[in-house]
């Protein structure tokens, strides 16, 4: 007669569950909830927390090997479930782990990865420089890879003539405009780099390839028409962030492929869950490079100085982020 | 091999919690909800920042950028798992073992979306919720995500009173179950329907019962205790 015993179960822990569920709903309630003037919540009893969370855990065991009626136990398991949640939610020190994360952690995990990283480095510019070289020799080539609109639009962007007659590339308020532009465009393409690893790679592949010669192929036109100043003087500075954003994220595709081709002794699922966690580190840096070189893009790229001191500049940072990647973080590993 | 598609979690504290992860559908229409929400708000948004010019074109961008990839990471991690479009529906997003989404869970399987999109309208997406059972899309099972059903408030039900009446069998503890199951479900169902379930119990009935379902609800109120 389990039924009886069951009524008197309830009736002696009701308030106990009722305590325990305020307690849950309040502490969900957003900041801005709890202190709201209009309608004020009142704050439950204080519980202890896990104390009180193992006696539900224990009552619903009771419940389920008593074969107390489905419905209690379903809202005994309710309890459990949003217990459970509040007890193994994680407090993590968000900032902090930032800050540590690209103060080292970051090209450590890229020399670690050097694999993956390589890979996709070659496939980005190998295309990139080949392509690059091939056009000064057989310059018809950029039709093969652009349409003629796009190679115009090209030309109008860096003619030199236009740029003498309005002094200023482009107005101030457009800064901001190519910003918002770069962040979304770019940072769109290196997420489908990245994604583009879950189909076995090809995604990413495709895409590395694909942006390998698209882009050594406008810096080949550029460079063959002779638009040296104006093209490579405003890509240089942002390149050093955006092309090693562009193959990291194909790098972090190719490491979600590596998990589906040859996940070695895990099972597929099991190694595409821990690559994922590698590769969505590197995405962060990834993130973090793009939006860096969409700020240098909109806002020192397009100002007008002597060409010189923006080689300087842009060699520099080269230079910066080669020895970030090489030097920073060894002590941590 | 069990029918339906709950899992269970074993936990700490020796107990199994019991999921149900949720399938495309409810899925889907919490999706719509979330697309249609960002519809709108790019929507407001442009058209109040367009008198901004280029500067407010820009900012415009950059926040539709947000919307588009980590509008669902935030609800994700602030808002206990659910996207207005998952509250509406009763969902909420959780790793595999029941406890809270992580942020580096929320990232991969936010920008995995992008492949769960592919070839068109969540194609793939689809075919691997079908193949895994847990209902997974791809960014769930790399980031080890489920989208799981909110469970409802059931009352325990006493409005229904019935009349004991002791049952011509004995009855084992299963068959007892099942009446109290059938008991507490009976609010839930219509009459013609619960005349029909209970014409399945055979020797608890006489032939030709004119009202099956009450008669099996005294016998089960009997069972509960009431004498």
């Amino acid at each position: 007669m389990s039924a009886i015993r069951q009524s008197q179960f309830i009736n002696k822990h009701e308030a106990l569950w009722k305590n325990f569920e305020e307690w849950i709903d309040y502490q969900e309630l957003s900041r801005w909830k709890k202190k709201s003037k209009k309608k004020p919540v009142k704050a439950p009893d204080e519980i202890d927390f896990p104390h009180v969370y193992r006696q539900i855990c224990h009552h619903f065991a009771l419940a389920n090997s008593r074969l107390y009626s489905p419905i209690l136990v379903e809202r005994l398991n309710k309890l459990v479930i949003r217990g459970h949640q509040k007890l193994y939610s994680t407090r993590t020190h968000f900032w902090r782990d930032i800050l540590q994360f690209f103060a080292g952690g970051f090209p450590a995990l890229v020399r670690q990865e050097w694999k993956v990283v390589s890979i996709a480095a070659f496939l980005f510019y190998v295309p990139f420089i080949a392509i690059l070289v091939a056009i000064q020799f057989y310059p018809d080539l950029i039709y093969s890879v652009m349409d003629g609109s796009q190679v115009r639009d090209l030309e109008s962007m860096y003619d030199p003539e236009l740029h003498d007659k309005l002094g200023r590339e482009r107005e101030s308020d457009s800064d901001i405009y190519m910003f918002g532009f770069y962040i979304k465009h770019n940072i769109g393409i290196d997420f489908q780099l990245f994604a583009g690893g879950m189909l076995f790679g090809i995604g990413s592949l495709f895409f590395l390839l694909f942006n390998g010669i698209f882009l050594g192929a406008a810096f080949g036109h550029m460079t063959y028409i002779g638009y040296y100043d104006t093209f490579w003087g405003f890509v240089v500075g942002h390149g050093a962030f955006e092309l090693q954003a562009a193959f990291l994220s194909g790098a972090a595709g190719l490491k979600l492929a590596q998990a589906l081709i040859m996940p070695g002794r895990k099972s597929r699922g099991r190694a595409l869950v821990d690559n994922g966690k590698i590769a969505v580190k590197i995405m962060y840096g990834v993130i973090v490079f793009s939006i860096i070189a969409a700020f240098i893009e909109a806002f020192w790229s397009s100002t007008v100085m002597p060409v010189m001191i923006k080689y300087v500049v842009g060699v520099c940072l080269w230079a910066l982020v080669t020895a970030y990647f090489i030097f920073v973080g060894r002590k941590t590993t | 091999m069990s029918l339906d598609t709950l899992y269970h979690v074993n936990t700490p504290e020796g107990i199994s919690l019991r999921l149900s992860p949720a399938g495309p559908v409810p899925r889907m229409l919490a999706w719509m909800i979330d697309i249609l929400i960002r519809l709108a708000i790019n929507a407001v948004m442009f058209s109040v920042l367009a008198f901004m010019g280029n500067t407010g074109m820009g900012i415009g961008l950059i926040i539709s950028f947000l919307l588009e990839w980590f509008y669902p990471v935030y609800f994700e991690l602030y808002k206990n798992g659910q996207t207005p479009g998952k509250k509406a529906f009763n969902l909420y997003v959780t790793m595999e073992n029941a406890s809270p989404i992580t942020p580096a869970a929320s990232v991969i399987r936010n920008l995995l979306r992008f492949v769960d999109f592919l070839p068109f309208f969540y194609g793939f997406g689809f075919v691997s919720m079908m193949i895994s059972n847990r209902f997974q899309r791809l960014g769930d099972l790399v980031a080890s995500t489920v989208v799981l059903h909110k469970a409802l408030e059931h009352n325990v039900l006493d409005e229904i009173k019935a009349d004991p009446i002791t049952p011509p069998v004995s009855l084992k503890l299963n068959e007892q179950q099942a009446l109290i199951r059938f008991y507490q479900r009976r609010p839930y169902l219509t009459d013609d329907r619960a005349d029909e379930l209970a014409k399945l119990t055979g020797p608890l009935l006489d032939k030709d019962d004119p009202a099956p379902a009450s008669r099996l609800m005294g016998i089960s109120s009997w069972i509960m205790g009431n004498r």
